[in-house]
C-alpha cells in the first residue's frame, strides 16, 4: 500500500464507529448540489473529475472541518476562480456581503 | 468498440504510482494484483480533465482481489473480496 | 491545523451544518454570482433540486421486486445495469451501472473511499454515514466488523464482497427475497426493500404487514 495521496485517500485508514445518525439535507445544500450540476451542464467545469480535483486541493484542515456540500463549494469556488469564470475578489466581496446580510437578520 | 486490452480472469497488477495530479487510484489497491472481474467501457481520463477534455478515452475494468492479499491482518474469510474499478493505463499483465 | 487528523476529527462529519459557516457562505456567494452573470436560472436551479428530490430508494425497490418476479429481467439487470434500469424508464446519468447480486454464500457492500459516489439520480441523496470519513475509511479493511456495527453479523460461510466505486461506475446491490413472499405482487414486494438493502449494509429484509392486517 502506498502513503495516501491526499485527505480524500481514506480506504483502510483507521476510523471511529460510524454514526447512524439520519440528517435531512438542508435547501442550501440542494442549492450547492445544483449548482454544481448546473456547471457541468453549463459547460463551466469540464467533468465532475475538476470538482473532485478540486476537493482534494483542500487542506488536510479544511478536508476533516467542512461538511460534504462546504467542500462541494469551496472546490467549485477553486475551480470557477482559477478558470477566469470569476475573480477571486468578485468572490471575496460578495462573501463579505452574505456575511453581512446574514448578520443584519440575525442568523449569523 | 475498440477491443479491450485484457479480459475476465486476467491476472493483472495495479500500478504503484502516485501523479502528482488527480486521480481515482486509492492508495490502498496501488501494486495489488487481482483478477479482471468484468470489462467495462471507455471512459475519459481523470488525470486529463485537469484543464483538459478527459482524452483519449480509456477502458475500465473491474479488478477482483483477494481481501487476504490486500490487508495482511485481514480478519475475514479467503473468500473476501475486494472489487474496484481501474483504467487499463493503470493496469499490466501479471504473472 | 490538530494533530488528529487520522482519527477522531475524522469521525466528526456533520452532514450539515447552518447555512452561516464559512463554506456554506462561500456556495451561497458562488450561487448568487453565477446567477447574476446569467450563467443559470433560479428556475433551472427549482427544476434540478425537484429532480434530484424525486429520486429514492422506492425506485430501487421497483428494479428489485422486477428482477425478484422475472428472471429474464433479472438476469438483464445484473448483465447490464443501466441498459435494464433505463428499460424501466428510470433516466439515469451517462454513467455504467452495476447491479451485484446477494447469495446464501455471497454479501456485496458498496463504498466510494475516494470522495462518496452514489447513484444519487436513481437513489436520492446518500445517508451521511455513506459519506462519513470512518465508512470510507474502515469497510474495505474491515468489513465484517463495520457490518456488525449496523446489525449484519455474517458467519464464515459467508463471502464478503466490497465494491471501492471509485471512477464512472454505481453500484445497487440486488438483496435476496425473503422467505414467505411467495405469493406476493410485485407492487408489494417492492415496499420491502430498503436504502440500507440496496447498499449492503442490511441483509435480510424484514417482512412488511399488509395495511390493516394484524
Amino acid at each position: 500500500m502506498s502513503e495516501p495521496w491526499g485527505p480524500h485517500d481514506l480506504g483502510g485508514q483507521e476510523g471511529g464507529p460510524i454514526d447512524l445518525a439520519e440528517h435531512d439535507t438542508a435547501y442550501w445544500e440542494w442549492q450547492i448540489d445544483a449548482m454544481v450540476r448546473l456547471a457541468l451542464r453549463k459547460g463551466l467545469i469540464s467533468d465532475f473529475a475538476e470538482l473532485r480535483d478540486g476537493i482534494e486541493q483542500l487542506t488536510p484542515h479544511d478536508y476533516d472541518q467542512c461538511t460534504y456540500y462546504e467542500r462541494w463549494a469551496k472546490s467549485l469556488a477553486y475551480t470557477l476562480v482559477s478558470r477566469g469564470v470569476i475573480s477571486r475578489q468578485q468572490l471575496e466581496d460578495r462573501i463579505d456581503k452574505v456575511r453581512a446580510r446574514q448578520e443584519a437578520e440575525g442568523v449569523a | 468498440m475498440t477491443e479491450s486490452t485484457f479480459v475476465v480472469g486476467q491476472r493483472v497488477r495495479i500500478a504503484d504510482r502516485t501523479p502528482p495530479v488527480h486521480h481515482r487510484v486509492p492508495s490502498y489497491a496501488k501494486g495489488h494484483v487481482g483478477i479482471v472481474e468484468r470489462v467495462c467501457g471507455l471512459h475519459g481520463v481523470p488525470e486529463k480533465f485537469i484543464r483538459g477534455d478527459g482524452k483519449p478515452r480509456q477502458r475500465i475494468y473491474r479488478v477482483r482481489i483477494p481481501q487476504t492479499e490486500l490487508w495482511q491482518d485481514y480478519d475475514g474469510t479467503d473468500g473476501d473480496k475486494l472489487e474496484i474499478e481501474i483504467f487499463e493505463h493503470w493496469l499490466e499483465k501479471a504473472e | 491545523m490538530t494533530d488528529h487528523d487520522h482519527d477522531h476529527s475524522r469521525t466528526l462529519q456533520p452532514d450539515h451544518a447552518e447555512p452561516t459557516s464559512e463554506g456554506a457562505r462561500v456556495g451561497l456567494a458562488l450561487r448568487e454570482l453565477l446567477i447574476e452573470a446569467g450563467h443559470y436560472t433560479p428556475e433551472e436551479e427549482q427544476a434540478v433540486i425537484a429532480a434530484m428530490q424525486d429520486a429514492s430508494p422506492a425506485d430501487g425497490g421497483r428494479i428489485v421486486a422486477r428482477a425478484w418476479t422475472d428472471p429474464e429481467y433479472k438476469a438483464r439487470l445484473l448483465a447490464n445495469g443501466a441498459t435494464a434500469i433505463r428499460e424501466l424508464g428510470y433516466e439515469l446519468e451517462p454513467y455504467e451501472f452495476t447491479v451485484m447480486e446477494n447469495d446464501d454464500v455471497t454479501h456485496n457492500v458498496i463504498v466510494c473511499t475516494l470522495c462518496s459516489c452514489y447513484p444519487r439520480s436513481l437513489l436520492g441523496m446518500s445517508p451521511a454515514w455513506y459519506k462519513s470519513a470512518s465508512y470510507r475509511a474502515r469497510i474495505v479493511r474491515e468489513p465484517r466488523s463495520v457490518l456488525a456495527e449496523f446489525g449484519v453479523e455474517l458467519t464464515a460461510d459467508v463471502n464478503v464482497r466490497v465494491h471501492d466505486s471509485t471512477a464512472e461506475l454505481r453500484y445497487m446491490v440486488l438483496p435476496q427475497k425473503p422467505d414467505g413472499t411467495e405469493d406476493w405482487s410485485e407492487e408489494r414486494l417492492a415496499e420491502l426493500v430498503t436504502r440500507d438493502s440496496l447498499i449492503g449494509t442490511q441483509r435480510v429484509l424484514k417482512l412488511a404487514r399488509k395495511p390493516g392486517e394484524s
